[in-house]
């Protein structure tokens, strides 16, 4: 008895003195300066997250379900403000300037976003879909242009000697793992400065998932990358930095070599090692 | 156990048969229905049928007193159904599907709630009291009866139909869609417009199919406003004949008996038609 009041104890010194190591970062790519989301009045989902995301690198935030990473990551282009419940405090500065101020389309266009599950436009054809974001801003190309780009960017996905040939067909008939590539291709295609994947490969087999983690790499040399991820192994593969929240909060931040080898918090080193979570 | 197992096996059968058997029984009606339409209107289907206007008593009389087939046909009902249908249809989609839109974007919303309370209110709303509606408000107000009238009861009958249906069908839609293009920058109008009512596209078809062929069979309130018209004539200020209303017409005329099954016969081809291709669309196009 005596002894669960203790490790009860212990818990709540760790998370309300939160031994946080903020990485200190060179070149920062985006900011997060007191980030508060909320879901409801007065109950707090994300609580002050500080931390600065290093330009050109992948960042990996993880967590136990309901931590609070999606909700973090989705505070960076705005999509919460689609649900009027929601409530984002603080400030996120995407190369200096703070996206909670800017305008909510221009703040999407530079930090494009993968989904969790593959949604590619059903109504379009993968050549479309390549080039969705540019139909649906209004942005027309001319053809030489719009042919390069989609080449390119199906090339930068490893997805162009899969589907050079079914351009004009839609992208539903697709693969998960293919539409997923599709869908990062149309993100890219736009040329973000940030690229925000939401667990992109939780709904994808291990070869498909195989196929995108060497995808970002490849991907981290043209564009900064934050990666929410519940998978440790997949952190620990492929992100250059590591995030960890536990219960809204941002407990741990450090190289990913850091984190998993020298964990600085406790809570850290329990979710590592498979105690919880 | 053995035995059980063979007992609920048995059991699963007599299910399925008496499924089956019930079925059966249920698609009944409708084979009737069809079979005597045939069987009573097919010898006045000629081309005469679809190209003249609606014969007189005395045409008829002398046909059947010769034994022939009655001469004339339903032009002026067909081409009236055809405009007054197209009329309706022209306000009632546009409007129904905008209000859809709304409905299924802003669900919770205190106008959003009233808005469908009273688009459910008006699907269960008689159409003789549509019709005496409009003759009250466009009738009155024209001083005359005309197809503009019959369109405008028309497109009341239709627009809760497709708003409802386009609200169904928009909440379907995985959320992921909307935010996939909004992520991407896109404006809220283009993500309506370029994505979601494209990807809609099949249930939206489908309700609008429905609810016009919902409102052609309607008699009640094109007899109130529309009047009906012995000529074909395409003036929307005049009044105008249709099909369902020359049944009727038809029926308070013993000589033209005949052309009532005829008349029948082709209105309702034509309504399984339009939901034939209804749920073909719905399947072809269906929400993956």
């Amino acid at each position: 008895m005596e002894n669960t009041v203790n490790n009860n104890m212990i818990d709540t010194l760790i998370t309300s003195n939160n031994v946080r190591t903020p990485l200190i970062v060179e070149d920062a790519i985006l900011t997060f300066k007191d980030v508060c989301v909320s879901y409801a009045p007065g109950k707090n989902a994300i609580e002050s997250v500080n931390a600065a995301v290093e330009k050109g690198k992948i960042t990996a935030i993880m967590g136990p379900s309901g931590c609070g990473k999606s909700t973090l990551l989705r505070a960076v282009n705005r999509m919460h403000e689609l649900y009027d419940y929601i409530k984002v405090t603080g400030e996120i500065l995407l190369n200096d300037q703070d996206v909670l101020k800017m305008n909510a389309m221009e703040v999407r266009r530079n930090a494009g976003m993968v989904f969790q599950r593959p949604n590619p436009f059903p109504n379009m054809s993968i050549f479309d879909n390549v080039l969705a974001g540019y139909s649906l801003n209004g942005i027309k190309l001319p053809k030489a242009e719009r042919e390069a780009l989609v080449e390119q960017s199906l090339r930068n996905v490893v997805l162009w000697d899969e589907v050079k040939d079914l351009l004009n067909k839609k992208g539903s008939f697709l693969s998960g793992g293919q539409q997923q590539r599709l869908c990062i291709a149309r993100a890219i295609a736009l040329k973000p400065e940030v690229l925000l994947m939401d667990e992109p490969t939780s709904a994808l087999d291990p070869i498909a998932t195989n196929h995108i983690e060497e995808l970002l790499l490849t991907l981290k040399k043209e564009f900064s990358i934050v990666i929410v991820t519940h998978n440790m192994s997949q952190a620990a593969r492929i992100s250059d930095n590591s995030m960890f929240m536990y219960m809204g909060e941002l407990i741990e931040y450090d190289r990913t070599n850091t984190m998993f080898t020298n964990p600085a918090c406790q809570k850290t080193e329990e979710y590592l090692t498979g105690r919880f979570g | 156990m053995i035995t059980h197992t063979k007992f609920r096996q048995l059991k699963d059968k007599g299910f399925f048969i008496l499924i089956c058997l019930l079925m059966s029984l249920g698609a009944l009606p409708l084979v009737s229905i069809l079979f005597e339409l045939i069987r009573k209107g097919y010898k006045q289907l000629n081309i005469a049928f679809f190209t003249e206007t609606a014969p007189s008593t005395l045409d008829a009389m002398l046909a059947a007193g010769t034994g022939d087939v009655i001469p004339g046909g339903i032009a002026n009902g067909i081409i009236g159904t055809l405009i007054m249908v197209s009329l309706a249809s022209a306000v009632a989609i546009p409007i129904g599907i905008m209000i859809g839109i709304y409905l299924a974007e802003k669900p919770t919303a205190i106008f959003s709630n009233i808005v469908r309370f009273v688009a459910d209110l008006m699907q269960g709303v008689p159409s003789i009291v549509i019709g005496i509606i409009s003759y009250a408000w466009i009738v009155c107000s024209f001083q005359s009866y005309s197809a503009l009238a019959g369109a405008f009861a028309l497109s009341l009958m239709m627009a809760p139909l497709i708003i409802r249906s386009t609200e169904e069908t928009l909440k379907m839609l995985p959320p992921s869609l909307k935010e996939a293009g909004l992520a991407l920058g896109a404006s809220y109008t283009s993500v309506v417009l370029k994505i979601l009512l494209p990807a809609a596209f099949g249930g939206l078809f489908t309700g609008i199919l429905l609810s016009i062929s919902r409102v052609t069979g309607e008699t009640a309130p094109i007899m109130l406003t529309a009047l009906g018209s012995s000529m074909i004539t395409v003036d929307v200020m005049r009044p105008m004949s249709a099909v369902p209303l020359l049944i009727w017409e038809f029926y308070n005329d013993p000589n033209l008996m005949d052309m009532i099954w005829s008349c029948s016969l082709f209105l309702l081809m034509l309504i399984l038609t339009l939901n034939i291709i209804a749920k073909f669309i719905a399947h072809r196009w269906k929400i993956q």
